[in-house]
């Protein structure tokens, strides 16, 4: 085990904020991505729903 | 039935792929995380302090392997486009741009963590470098392909405009691997090269092997998950489009 504490894990022997800045960017990037995909499959498959049920109605 | 019958072009249809996609990128999703969360441990608890560097080397476990996603998803981008250009399957175009998104991030992602490493250990942000000047253009290149390929109407013409960017830029991607040896760089040699042993502790090495393998899993299940809805955009008036039990309703 490399940490006496949390603060000791925190302080990262001084680099924290270059180590945490390099983690937590990286963390949040992918997360954001995920979430934007996300999205747009979502809008995507809404938008088609509403294309096809359109046709369906004027075939009618 | 042997290997050599299985038809790949079969697959290579996006009605035939959009489902297949769909259950593959959860498996990628769940081995990504899983080796991410070793990867971590590693990179935290079990990696020692560096007799130089002290803590702060630690961002190694996330700059190294994403650089190396970064040069290799536009190797696959290339491998696609050469595909594309070749067979002139629409999938090809498809998984391209379903996979520069990614390969944008994970530079951004090598540049950003780059810097945050430089500033304590070199003293500075950014040198204009050989190594730090490629990996720039190489993110340039991914932006570039983002925002031609979008610029065109027609994304069959847009396929084509995106494989050219794709196949000329891939020359900057041996520049980038071979810049620390060819010109007198700031930024180190490589840290792992397969004709000589490894010039760090071995749970650094493989911490930063679990980490790459974790962003490989990652990139596959995005590809994957993004192509999706590139799929549907494109073939949006197609017959098997309407008749998926999704779009029931």
């Amino acid at each position: 085990m490399n940490w006496g504490s949390t603060s000791d894990f925190l302080a990262m022997g001084g680099y924290g904020l270059y180590v945490w800045g390099s983690f937590g960017v990286t963390a949040a990037a992918l997360l954001v991505e995920v979430i934007l995909v996300r999205q747009r499959l979502r809008n995507t498959r809404r938008a088609l729903r509403r294309e096809i049920s359109a046709n369906r109605n004027s075939q009618d | 039935m042997t290997p050599s019958s299985i038809n790949w072009f079969k697959f290579a249809a996006p009605a035939r792929f959009y489902p297949l996609a769909g259950r593959l990128w959860p498996w990628f999703a769940a081995i990504g995380t899983l080796l991410g969360l070793v990867g971590l441990w590693i990179s935290f608890f079990v990696a020692p302090t560096d007799f130089q560097q002290g803590e702060g080397y630690r961002i190694i476990f996330i700059h190294v392997p994403a650089s190396w996603m970064s040069m290799f998803i536009y190797c696959v981008m290339a491998f696609y486009a050469l595909l594309g250009v070749t067979f002139n399957t629409r999938l090809a175009g498809m998984m391209s741009s379903a996979l520069a998104p990614t390969g944008a991030l994970f530079a951004f992602l090598s540049l950003w963590t780059g810097a945050l490493w430089g500033k304590p250990m070199w003293g500075t942000w950014w040198v204009w470098d050989a190594r730090l000047t490629s990996e720039l253009i190489l993110f340039f290149l991914y932006v570039g392909y983002i925002a031609l390929t979008a610029a065109i109407d027609d994304p069959r013409r847009a396929d084509k405009a995106g494989f050219i960017v794709s196949l000329v830029g891939v020359v900057n991607v041996p520049v980038i691997y071979f810049s620390v040896k060819w010109w007198n760089t700031l930024h180190q040699g490589a840290s792992v090269s397969l004709t000589k042993a490894p010039s760090m502790a071995t749970t650094m090495l493989l911490g930063m092997l679990i980490m790459a393998l974790a962003f490989w899993a990652y990139t596959i299940a995005m590809a994957l998950y993004r192509v999706r809805a590139i799929i549907l955009e494109r073939e949006r008036n197609a017959t098997w489009v309407a008749e998926l039990p999704e779009m029931k309703s």
